[in-house]
This record gives C-alpha cells, structure tokens and sequence, in this order.
C-alpha cells in the first residue's frame, strides 16, 4: 500500500485525482482519459511542465516580450533556466513564436517568444 | 438626444451587428456573426489595445478544451485577432460606450466626438471587475501595499514593475494562484494563499502547477481579520474560520508582509445592460437570457464574462460564437423572438444549484445548460424536472464540481409558463 500515491492531472481543466502505484506504474483508478494515464506516469518518473515568464526588450512598445518553452522541460530545471531568463534580453521588433534560445540546458526545448513587440517610435 | 447635448456634432453609424467589448467573448462573437452573414460588424473597446486580459495572462492553458492545444493568453487572442481582421471586422480602439437603448442604438464616445451607432444587434461583452477591499470590509488600517491580483498582474507582465517582495494573496481564485507562481518567479516571497472556503476555489491544476510546484504554503478555513501598516502595509492578522466562515477566537495568527493581494472574485460589468432596462440575474450578475443568449430586450445579446464569470476562455468562446450566430440571424431577418411571457419555460436552480444559464427557453429541442453548484460535490446526479416531472437526468462529470458544468438536455412539447427545475440529488 505504501507504494501507492495520488496525483492531480494538470492537462485539462478537469483535474482528475489519480491512483497510481509508484513501483510498478500500475493505475489503480481515476484517470477519465489516456493523456491523464501518460501524465501520472511521466509524473511518477520525471515530473515536466511547460515554463512560462518574459524577458527584458530594448526598444520596444512594451519593456518586457512574454516567453515560454516550446516543450515541457524537467521541474527541477525551472529554476535554472528562470536564472537564465533574468540575464537574457532582445531587440525590438521580436515576432511571435521567434525562438530566443534553442536547446535551453540542452533540454530538447526552446525558449519561443508567445506575443509580438514592435519597435517604438 | 437633448440629454446628451451634443445634436451638432453627432456622427451617425449604422451598422449590422455592434459589439461592445474587444476581449475574447466579443472577437469571438464578432467573427462569428460574421460568418453567419451579418455584413457589417462593429467592435468596440475603451482601451487602447485589442484583446481585453489576455495580453497580460502570459501563463498557458488556454485553448485546452476548445482546440485541444495549450497556449499562453498573447497567443490565443492572437488567433481570433488575425480572423477579425481577415474578415473586415472594424475595431473602434479607445471609445467608450456611453449607452445603449431599446432601439439598438449605442451612444459612445472617442477623440472624433459623440457618435450614435443604429445597429440591428448589440452583443454585450463587457467583462468584468475585480473585486477589491471594499467589497470585502477587512478592518485595520488602510496603508498602501494592497492590489487586485490582476492589477499585479499588469503591473508584472505588461510594465515590469513588482509590486512588493513579501507577499500575501487573500483568495484561492485561478487569478490568485496563477500570481502566486508569477511572484515567486519574479524572486518575490510568496508567504501564503488564504482561503476563507475548506476547499480551494481555483482548479486543481492550477493548485499543482502554481502552488505545490514551489512550495507555496494555502491555508484554507482562514481568514485574514486585520490588516497592519501606517503607510505601507506591515503584517496581517489571519484566524481560522467556523463552518459559517465566522472568524474563531484565539486562532490569530501573525504573517509579516509587504503586499497583500485579493483574489476574492469577480463582478460582472453590467452598468450599460441596466441602464438600458435589461433585466439582470442576482445570482449570475449578468443579463438574463434565452437559448440564443438573448437578453430581456430584442436584439441585445450577452457572452463572456459580463454573462457569467468563465473558469476557462474555452467555454466563454463557445458560448460567445452561439450568441454571434444568433445576433447575425436577428440582424439579416430581424427575426425577433418576441414571445417571451407566454410561450416561456421559466428555468429555476433548485437544491444545491447555485445559477443555471439560459434563465428562459421558448423552444423544443436540445439545449445547452451552463451551471454551477452551491459547494464542490463529487457524486452526484443532476435531475431536470419540468412542472415537476423529470425528463432528464445526468451523473456529474466532472472530479472538480466548484466550476462550471454542462450538459446538453433535450426539452419536450410544453405548455406556456412551463417551469424547468434543476436540482442536484445527493
């Protein structure tokens, strides 16, 4: 029994509570659909998320262009790669889904800019 | 028009569908009475920018359920924002509704002057409001340092400024914690999200991914009873709570902090629907509607925020596209659905319902039921009694019932001044 813990599904807005078996990724009950079974595995093994934050832009109509990995990078690394952030910054204009910095920690993932920011006048 | 005082220098619009608001409900309505053949639409919006919140909800999980992909608030406007304009849809940026009337026409106004917009629909999409300390009467001082969450939020990630370094959000809103994680982010200390409910009022997911992720501490059955600082704010008193939310004696407890955010709800912003005379839901604070979410007066339509405050974008632009369609309908056949009184089913929450929109049905068929329940309530069933006969009955689908539910029911043949019941069953 002590193998055994409950994970909130974070996928959609439902939030199933799933059962699962740590040792043996056996699902004891809970998942309403295949994604939340993946998920609560992938939960158990190596826990991902998708970061999102902004960095600083020079000249811009905004001081700062919102960004976020294109991939879902480990948990543990989130603090890691905000250092990283902290010390990035572009130049305007910077276009939607532009990438800033590929293979963030080799992650796999990128760092892609999620708004447009003009030039300022 | 003499009220106004203005005759000379009115500039007259006339127009097929107008809508008021520029945030997600009122593109998405926008281009969907487009679509559905209205010729000429009109968005309206007071600010300066298009898109309402979601340029500064910089977080993803929008879309999930609409087109199954998660995207950040810039990208998801973006989206509706490209079609708009693919579609010719105008945008009048910084010009603010002033009023409308029964005779579809808006009073607004911008730098060109007063303008008077003869529409043949109006689509109300106003979003709505924090709500701040006022609402709430927390004694104490009244120092400086105390914010909405989404006004931390425009400061963060639109102007770059922190509000604070040690941090207290009161309310365990999606806002709330999504601010939770922002600031902590942004290096701030989070001390801790006080929530006066036993269960958080947010989704699940955002109770992972914004607070257990980074150890951010959320008590429930807490309160906060006094807020401390002469000019910034220095601490907060916070106490447990009574099953009837009373604050209990000696449970005070003392958290030093900077910042002090609410994230204690929302209002629905209906000051044009009620001047205008459409008639408003206590419980929803939103316009009454019908199945096409038409409202008390023919020809004014209501979606998003300003209808009923959303968990997600996804649902609110749903809903949004069926009251475009309908606004097209009206506007190319000026197809009033006129009977109201008479032909009426009257929809009332019963036990354990806290709202249920549409308030009114003048139709047989299936029909799309939006509601909420009184407390979160995992196994359940839903029985939909019509002059007190069931005709439909639904298991709750949902593990996370505190949000808005759905289901789909079909209505039979009934008789004028039929009365719908929702009630939940134990």
């Amino acid at each position: 029994m002590n193998d055994e813990t409950k994970i909130t599904c974070i996928l959609c807005p439902i939030g199933c509570e799933i059962r699962i078996n740590k040792k043996n990724l056996f699902i004891i009950e809970g998942a309403k659909c295949e994604k939340g079974i993946e998920y609560s595995k992938n939960e158990v093994l190596d826990p991902k998320r998708i970061l999102t934050s902004s960095i600083l832009i020079k000249n811009g109509i905004l001081p700062l262009i919102s960004v976020k990995t294109n991939k879902p990078i480990p948990k543990d690394k989130l603090f890691n790669i905000l250092e990283i952030l902290k010390k990035t910054s572009v130049n305007a204009p910077v276009e939607m889904g532009e990438k800033i910095i590929r293979n963030i920690l080799n992650t796999g993932s990128d760092i892609i800019a999620t708004k447009t920011v003009k030039k300022s006048k | 028009m003499e009220k106004l005082g203005c005759e000379k220098k009115l500039i007259n619009v006339t127009n097929d569908v107008s809508v008021i608001g520029s945030g997600p409900a009122g593109i998405v309505a926008g281009i969907s009475a487009r679509e559905f053949g209205a010729k000429k639409v009109i968005i309206i919006d007071r600010n300066n920018w298009i898109g309402g919140i979601l340029p500064q909800c910089i977080h993803d999980g929008f879309g999930i359920e609409e087109m199954g992909i998660s995207l950040t608030g810039p990208e998801y406007i973006d989206k509706y924002v490209e079609k708009a304009k693919n579609l010719g849809i105008t945008v009048m940026k910084e010009t603010t509704v002033l009023k409308i009337n029964n005779e579809l026409e808006i009073f607004a106004v911008s730098r060109k002057g007063l303008m008077k917009i003869k529409s043949k629909s109006i689509i109300l999409a106003m979003g709505c409001r924090e709500k701040t300390r006022g609402n709430l009467i927390i004694p104490g001082d009244r120092p400086s340092g105390i914010y909405t969450a989404g006004l931390a939020q425009t400061f963060i990630n639109l102007y770059n400024i922190m509000p604070g370094k040690n941090i207290v959000i009161l309310g365990s809103g999606d806002v709330g914690l999504i601010m939770a994680r922002r600031l902590k982010i942004e290096g701030a200390n989070v001390k801790g999200v006080i929530e006066i409910l036993p269960y958080p009022n947010g989704l699940p997911r955002n109770v992972v991914q914004c607070l257990k992720d980074y150890n951010i501490p959320l008590l429930l059955s807490h309160t906060i009873t006094s807020i401390e600082g002469k000019d910034r704010i220095n601490k907060v008193i916070i106490s447990k709570v009574d099953k009837n939310k009373k604050p209990i004696p000696d449970t005070e407890k003392i958290i030093k902090c900077d910042t002090l955010l609410l994230s204690v709800g929302l209002i629905p912003e209906n000051e044009i629907s009620r001047n205008a005379g459409i008639i408003l839901d206590d419980s929803t604070g939103g316009p009454l509607v019908n199945q096409y979410y038409r409202t008390t007066i023919p020809g004014i339509y209501a979606c998003g925020n300003c209808l009923q405050v959303y968990d997600t974008v996804d649902l609110l632009s749903i809903h949004a596209k069926i009251a475009g369609k309908q606004s097209a309908k009206n506007a190319i056949k000026g197809k009033n659905h006129n009977n109201y009184a008479e032909k009426n089913i009257i929809v009332k929450p019963g036990t354990g319902i806290k709202y249920i929109i549409p308030q009114m049905i003048n139709k047989t068929g299936i029909i799309d039921f939006s509601f909420r329940l009184e407390k979160p309530n995992k196994f359940s069933k839903i029985s939909f009694e019509l002059n007190k006969n069931e005709i439909f009955r639904g298991n709750l689908k949902y593990s996370n019932s505190t949000g808005i539910i759905n289901m789909k029911v079909k209505i039979p043949n009934y008789s004028p001044k039929s009365i719908l019941e929702v009630i939940l069953n134990e």
